[in-house]
């Protein structure tokens, strides 16, 4: 470093100064760049998100310089010669024009959709990190229900956006569509023609969902996108329990510099691996698929992965016999039930989800701290059951590629993911319950008896014990901090006059959804577990033993043993031999931010 | 040249030129022979007796001796040489085992073999013939033609570009990318297993000509790099997830452990 300031850094100085003087950001910036956060890998799901937007955001930029929304009949001229000469619509013509004679046009094409995915997945595995932490909870109840509704959003934007070339493939999504919507009692065939304007498919579709997709959806989600970011900033971001952790501090980095340089290379990085799929695996290749025509499907024809739960969803509704016709009028139950009810079901479950919880638990604190998954037993089991259906359904819209894959039999597999959609869920519930209870359990023995060091000792008097070594003070804080989820107790019915009490059967209820949700616990061990677990025993007349960590220098061990194991020498003897405790640096926070 | 001119009284010159001139001729051989799989040779009686002879070591215990058919298999009478040729050159016949589907294996006859057993079977009864090479040649076809056609008539259960699908209780279509052109034509001609006849009043000859123009399109590949089985949507989820998000939270992961 020299005094003396380089020319590039004085311009810089003079135009944050210019701007300074004229809007006072330096104290935006100052404040912000300090703003903690922080530092988890997990936490990194939610910004592949946005990242993959910002891709998204570029490239399909540069898709709409090509595309023509227009689904007016033309002769498509070209290098592919499998659609050389072909009728087709506009919108189909322009999408083979932009792979195939537009420079880097099919790159681009790929990178928008291998964003898309990407963004759809990241959204959910980001949804599944705040969802199994409990990091929804209050005061972040909104921000959850303007994730959902990104995801939501997310959908709408990827099956826009895969409809818009008119091919087959997304010609028969958007022909399943038109049959969903006319599947909802009454107004069903009003709405599919104000959709498609007119008879499916007709001249309008294209043109609508372009305007839909490029500018309607898009303008929400970046909206959305910076509402959700502002309440992060405002709200401060959870952190995982660990010392020094508390509902009151944000332990982490200032974001200048460290999450700039980090957000910032994590951005590329993003973008190097939609670009390295994008240059080496095709997707959605639409010159295989052909110009949209009513008549004709292709075996394997799905949607994205996004949508495919509601694809398999109505290749498992049986269709025999759900098809009512009432009074003159159809009530097809098999696409309603499946396309609608089913998936009505799950995403009204997700949305709710937190505020289901914060009813059963009566708990209108503010959380700052996130949970450990197993410490919520029941959060988490229903997560997985969620995800569990979700993911039948994802298998059963691909049955017929399982059949080929792995040669079995349609119709069998079918069969299988019918009963399974039932009860693989019941299923998953119960093993991941089962699994946190036992994981709360280990936790409780860790804390109480200390890590199994694999060192066997033998007394004077013969009795064999393993040496146990405690936990450090933050090993021991992870597993202690958590709050005890108790069902709730309620007062009585009736007050100390025999008055019968408001709200006393809402508090029933809500006690009997405590009990499903808490009665199976295994609580946290307490201060006075922990004092009794450590002096039972005779421990205290090992007070004397110090050892350290190779085994060696124990001045009451006679190391005579030709296997090396120690052999206590000395008399008494107990049931637990513990390591004494390596000084710790007091749990402490790196920086703090109110 | 000059190189050349040095050289050309080496003693080894002559040798090079022999070389040179063996190539060229076995060049040009290979490229203009006729290749001997086809129905351009006419069946000799030799070879109608020697067919019949193959079929009673090898197909007669289930298709009678006269190739009248029993309870297990159907009557061969009238099937014609195009339906011999395909059972036989792609291993479906003789069939090694019960099952939803025959399959298709390594064939068990040579093509000699084969061509005498369609024409002991095409003495039976008149049925579609082999095709020429002229019929199932692709650079005759039109693709895009026959990407029209394939839409409508094959693609509904052998996917867009003939990666294969599945059909009911364990039956499938096959892959057709690995299916040699007059395998193809002998499929629609004669309609194996669930598929259905396309004879010639459904699909001309030039239609069929150009369908197997539009298969054979498929095989040079995929513009956009990895074809990914060309099974759709699903197998880009597979992979958005196994290899984007895998590689993503990798990535995250390493980024998160730098500095705790």
């Amino acid at each position: 470093m020299t005094t003396t300031t380089s020319p590039a850094a004085k311009a810089a100085g003079g135009t944050a100064d210019y701007l300074d003087q004229r809007t006072g950001l330096g104290a935006a910036v100052k404040g912000l760049s300090r703003k903690i956060f922080p530092d988890h890998w997990s936490f990194l799901l939610g910004e592949i998100a946005l990242y993959s937007f910002i891709v998204i955001l570029i490239s399909g930029v540069f898709l709409t310089l090509f595309f023509v929304p227009s689904m007016a009949e033309t002769d498509y001229e070209g290098p592919w010669a499998a659609m050389n000469g072909v009728e087709m619509s506009e919108a189909f013509a322009s999408t083979l024009r932009l792979s195939f004679e537009v420079r880097g046009g099919l790159l681009m094409r790929q990178i928008h959709h291998w964003a898309a995915l990407l963004f759809m997945a990241s959204i959910v595995t980001h949804m599944m990190r705040v969802f199994f932490t409990g990091a929804f909870r209050k005061p972040r109840e909104l921000n959850w229900l303007i994730g959902f509704t990104l995801m939501i959003l997310g959908l709408a934007a990827g099956f826009s956006g895969y409809s818009l070339p008119d091919d087959v493939l997304s010609g028969n999504g958007l022909r399943i569509t038109d049959g969903v919507v006319r599947s909802i009692p009454i107004i069903g065939s009003y709405l599919s023609y104000f959709i498609f304007g007119g008879e499916f498919p007709g001249q309008d579709l294209i043109p609508r969902l372009f305007i839909v997709h490029v500018l309607l959806v898009p303008a929400i989600i970046l909206a959305l996108v910076g509402l959700h970011l502002f309440l992060v900033f405002l709200q401060k971001h959870t952190q995982y329990p660990g010392g020094g952790r508390t509902n009151t501090n944000v332990v982490g980095f200032p974001l200048f510099p460290i999450y700039v340089a980090k957000a910032g290379g994590f951005f590329f990085i993003v973008f190097g691996v939609i670009a390295l799929m994008a240059a080496t695996m095709t997707i959605n290749p639409v010159w295989n698929y052909g110009p949209y025509d009513p008549s004709p499907v292709g075996a394997g024809a799905q949607p994205d992965w996004y949508m495919l739960f509601l694809e398999g969803s109505l290749r498992l509704m049986p269709g025999q016999g759900t098809e009512w016709v009432i009074g003159g009028y159809t009530l097809s139950l098999n696409v309603l039930i499946p396309a609608v009810v089913v998936p009505g079901i799950l995403f009204t479950a997700l949305a709710a989800y937190p505020f289901i919880e914060q009813f059963v638990t009566g708990d209108k604190r503010e959380h700052h701290v996130l949970d450990r998954p197993r410490n919520v037993p029941f959060r988490t089991a229903t997560g997985v059951a969620i995800l569990t259906a979700f993911f039948i359904l994802v298998l059963a819209g691909s049955n017929d590629l399982i059949a080929t894959q792995f040669d079995l039999s349609i119709n069998d597999i079918t069969w299988t993911f019918r009963v399974l959609f039932f009860v693989a869920p019941v299923l998953a519930f119960w093993i991941t319950k089962r699994i946190c209870l036992g994981l709360q359990r280990k936790d409780r023995e860790l804390v109480l008896h200390g890590h199994e060091t694999g060192r066997i000792v033998r007394f004077a008097h013969g009795e064999y014990i393993e040496v146990h070594r405690p936990l450090d003070d933050q090993e021991r804080w992870l597993r202690v901090s958590q709050e005890p989820n108790r069902p709730l107790e309620i007062e009585p019915a009736e007050d100390s006059r025999g008055v019968r009490r408001k709200g006393y059967r809402k508090d029933v209820l809500r006690q009997r959804l405590s009990r499903i949700f808490f009665e199976d616990r295994v609580e946290p061990v307490t201060p006075a577990e922990l004092a009794a677990a450590h002096s039972h025993g005779e421990h205290d007349a090992l007070g004397s033993v110090h050892q350290t960590h190779g085994g060696a220098n124990v001045p009451e061990l006679d190391q005579a043993g030709t296997d090396g194991v120690p052999t206590v020498t000395a008399a008494g003897g107990g049931r637990r031999l513990a390591e004494p405790e390596t000084p710790q640096q007091g749990p402490g926070a790196d920086a703090r931010n109110h | 040249m000059k190189a050349l001119a040095a050289r050309r009284h080496h003693r080894l010159a002559p040798l090079v030129l022999l070389l040179l001139a063996l190539l060229v001729t076995g060049g040009l051989y290979a490229a203009l022979a006729p290749s001997p799989a086809t129905a351009a040779s006419t069946p000799t009686a030799d070879d109608v007796a020697t067919g019949e002879k193959l079929f009673q070591a090898s197909c007669a215990t289930c298709h009678g001796l006269n190739a009248q058919g029993t309870q297990d298999a159907p009557s061969l009478i009238g099937v014609g040489a195009a339906s011999v040729d395909f059972q036989v050159s792609t291993g479906r016949m003789p069939m090694q085992a019960n099952g939803p589907q025959v399959i298709a294996k390594p064939p068990q006859f040579a093509e000699e073999e084969t061509r005498q057993l369609a024409a002991y079977v095409a003495s039976l009864g008149p049925g579609p013939a082999i095709p020429t090479d002229e019929m199932v040649d692709p650079s005759k076809g039109d693709p895009a033609n026959g990407m029209a056609l394939f839409r409508t008539n094959c693609a509904m259960c052998h996917n867009a570009v003939g990666a294969g699908g599945a059909l009911s209780k364990g039956k499938y279509a096959p892959d057709l990318r690995e299916t040699s052109p007059v395998a193809i034509y002998e499929a629609m001609q004669t309609g194996p297993q669930s598929m259905p006849v396309f004879n010639d009043a459904t699909l001309t000859p030039e239609e069929k000509r150009d369908i197997i123009a539009y298969v054979d399109e498929q095989r040079a590949g995929s513009p956009g790099g990895a074809q990914l089985g060309a099974l759709g949507p699903v197998s880009e989820g597979l992979w958005v997830w196994v290899l984007g998000m895998g590689l993503l939270i990798g990535c995250a992961v390493w980024i998160g452990a730098k500095s705790s």
